[in-house]
């Protein structure tokens, strides 16, 4: 039997919890030594566990692989008799079987460029002030608020933007909308509740969370010399905030909304609660619409036959390959900003 | 934190900056409004209608009153449990790839694919589980709801558990390593248990992010009136039932989806405070 054996590493000169754990633990290898394998051993389990773990991250690129190799296969029929001509038709039609995607692209891209306007400012201040001006009694409970507007589900948002947020709508800021703005065109029609606006707004309050907590992680990134040179040189907190924080941000700053903006185009149940669902293009920003995402979740359960089946999965297939792009861009963007540390965003 | 001078600053510049720090003020009391107006709204009508027969009673026909989601609370039970099952070993199993095998390119292949799965929407997610599993099986199921909500569980945990591990000491490793002991065991029982608690708020954060999911549900778990304990049928979820209820035109009906609402914020709520809870005894560091 080995005797106890007594470590001693050298005490920190501030010692965090996490490490003081990690002594606790070194006082329990000694227990755990004792059960020590022959090296011969030692070395094939070594080797399964590698084996095991890369395994398990092996599997999670088979998965990516799957999605794509799957949406290919279920919607071969469709992209052979459409072609790319998919993309640009604007008929959906399931009697006569004809497929164009045109309507839920456009209806993505409002929806989702209009949440994304609202949403941009908001949280651009929103990060500003967590991170530079709130008293520091304040920002826990502020962090935390934007957290938990992370993680409500999106069919409670859509809960609340049919009941609360549409009767709205449609009794008080359309009209006014209308009367004011009408002369553009984007505020015509019938003031429905429902609609392209509708969505926008819920899509809004749906990205703020990730596009401020990125934003904020991007700002607390900028070396704080940045700051103090530019206020040494005279700077009101303002100047400070434009010229030493925000413009070396600025890179992962775009990161941060083109997340979002991935976030707001696959975006599902909320959308396709309030969006009025109708596969039309309308200037009209009260017009119901669809997007690629919410054509499917209305349409796939009770799709009317196979041709209807593999358009909807064609149309799922177009929806994964704008957010892995616009994804995989906006991870280049905040990674070189932060260094590809890995993110503590809640998403 | 940093103050500027005050001494003779144009009036111009003065102006430019208080208005600026206001719309910053401005812009955050904004952001607060809507997360109260939705989580008042929610209890408002949740609490009402929020009784023992909830979580007892099976949904009721259209027009008569009453009625609970028991049905509903035991499916959302048996595809989050499903989903776990799959998703948080392969995300500890990568987590740990990550941290201890993958400081390399390979690793930021892996990093960079599951920031990537992370980004997919969840209604494509679920058709690929409609495609994997629904089609070869040839029916609805518990099962392919909970596969494909544990694929959504993957990157969340893999990513923190990655973070947690590399904050244990690199010299524990070293001690564990010098003592004889096998790699195997060093990374499970000295590096992975120190880190333990770091993890399981990571599992929670994952957790209540799938608890809400709604539209991978639609096309695998489908939803089911009926009483079902069954893997292999279709099940109905309290997220499903809610939208279910939501787009009905039954007044009875919106105020049961109003009631599950406001008992799946509790939920998550509570896997939050949780989370909130562990991070703040320190195992995993405050980003401000």
């Amino acid at each position: 039997m080995p005797t106890p054996l007594k470590l001693k590493i050298g005490r920190q000169p501030e010692q965090t919890p996490e490490q003081a754990s990690g002594q606790q633990s070194i006082k329990k290898l000694a227990v755990i030594s004792r059960g020590v394998t022959s090296p011969r051993e030692g070395r094939f389990a070594d080797a399964s566990f590698r084996g095991l773990v890369i395994a398990s991250a092996v599997s999670l690129l088979v998965i990516v692989a799957l999605i794509l190799i799957q949406l290919l296969k279920q919607s071969a029929a469709s992209r052979s008799s459409f072609g790319l001509k998919f993309l640009t038709t604007s008929i959906w039609n399931p009697v006569t079987d004809k497929f164009g995607a045109a309507p839920f692209i456009y209806g993505t891209i409002v929806s989702s460029f209009l949440g994304i306007l609202i949403a941009v400012p908001l949280s651009l201040g929103t990060a500003l002030f967590l991170t530079e001006l709130c008293p520091p009694f304040l920002r826990r409970i502020l962090g935390t608020t934007v957290e938990l507007l992370a993680a409500i589900p999106s069919v409670i948002y859509g809960l609340w933007g049919l009941f609360v947020l549409a009767p709205v709508l449609r009794l008080y800021i359309e009209p006014s909308l209308q009367k004011s703005l009408g002369w553009t065109g984007l505020f015509s029609g019938p003031p429905l509740g429902v609609g392209m606006l509708a969505a926008g707004i819920i899509l809004a309050i749906m990205v703020l969370p990730i596009v401020a907590s990125v934003t904020r992680e991007v700002i607390l990134a900028v070396p704080r010399q940045q700051r103090e040179a530019v206020l040494a040189l005279g700077a009101t907190r303002w100047e400070m905030l434009r010229m030493g924080v925000l413009r070396n941000a600025r890179v992962g700053i775009v990161g941060a909304v083109i997340l979002g903006l991935g976030r707001a185009i696959g975006e599902t149940m909320a959308v396709t609660m309030v969006i009025g669902n109708s596969p039309q293009i309308s200037k009209s920003l009260f017009a119901p619409g669809n997007t690629l995402a919410s054509v499917v979740a209305l349409e796939f359960s009770e799709a009317a036959g196979d041709m209807h089946l593999s358009s909807l999965i064609e149309v799922a297939l177009v929806l994964f390959v704008i957010t892995l792009i616009v994804n995989a861009l906006a991870r280049l963007l905040v990674w070189s900003v932060t260094r590809g540390q890995p993110s503590r965003t809640l998403a | 934190m940093l103050k500027p001078s005050k001494t003779s600053v144009s009036l111009r510049r003065r102006l430019s900056n208080g208005l600026a720090l206001s719309g910053i003020t401005l812009a955050t009391a904004i952001v607060v409004v809507p997360l109260i107006l939705i989580m008042g709204t929610v209890a408002y009508h949740g609490i009402s209608g929020l009784n023992w027969a909830f979580f007892t009673q099976m949904p009721k026909p259209p027009g008569e009153t009453g009625g609970g989601m028991a049905n509903a609370l035991v499916g959302s039970g048996m595809i989050l449990m499903i989903a776990s099952a799959i998703g948080i070993p392969m995300g500890i199993g990568t987590g740990i790839f990550l941290a201890e095998y993958g400081r390399n390119a390979y690793g930021d292949v892996v990093r960079f694919t599951a920031d990537v799965l992370n980004g997919v929407p969840s209604i494509v997610i679920g058709l690929t589980a409609w495609a994997l599993v629904v089609v070869t099986q040839g029916h609805f199921s518990a099962f392919s709801g909970g596969i494909a909500l544990g694929i959504m569980m993957i990157p969340t945990v893999s990513r923190t558990t990655e973070e947690v591990l590399l904050m244990v000491p690199q010299s524990v490793r070293e001690a564990a390593l010098g003592l004889g002991i096998p790699q195997w065991r060093t990374t499970l029982s000295v590096v992975v248990r120190t880190a333990m608690s770091g993890i399981v708020t990571g599992i929670m954060l994952a957790f209540a992010r799938i608890a809400g999911e709604t539209a991978p549900l639609m096309f695998t778990a489908f939803g089911n009136q009926f009483w079902s304990t069954s893997f292999r049928e279709p099940v109905a979820a309290v997220p499903l039932q809610i939208y279910v209820y939501a787009i009905s035109p039954f007044d009875e009906w919106h105020r049961l989806a109003w009631t599950g609402a406001f008992v799946l914020i509790l939920l998550i709520a509570g896997a939050m405070i949780l989370f909130r809870f562990a991070t703040s005894r320190g195992i995993m560091r405050e980003t401000t």
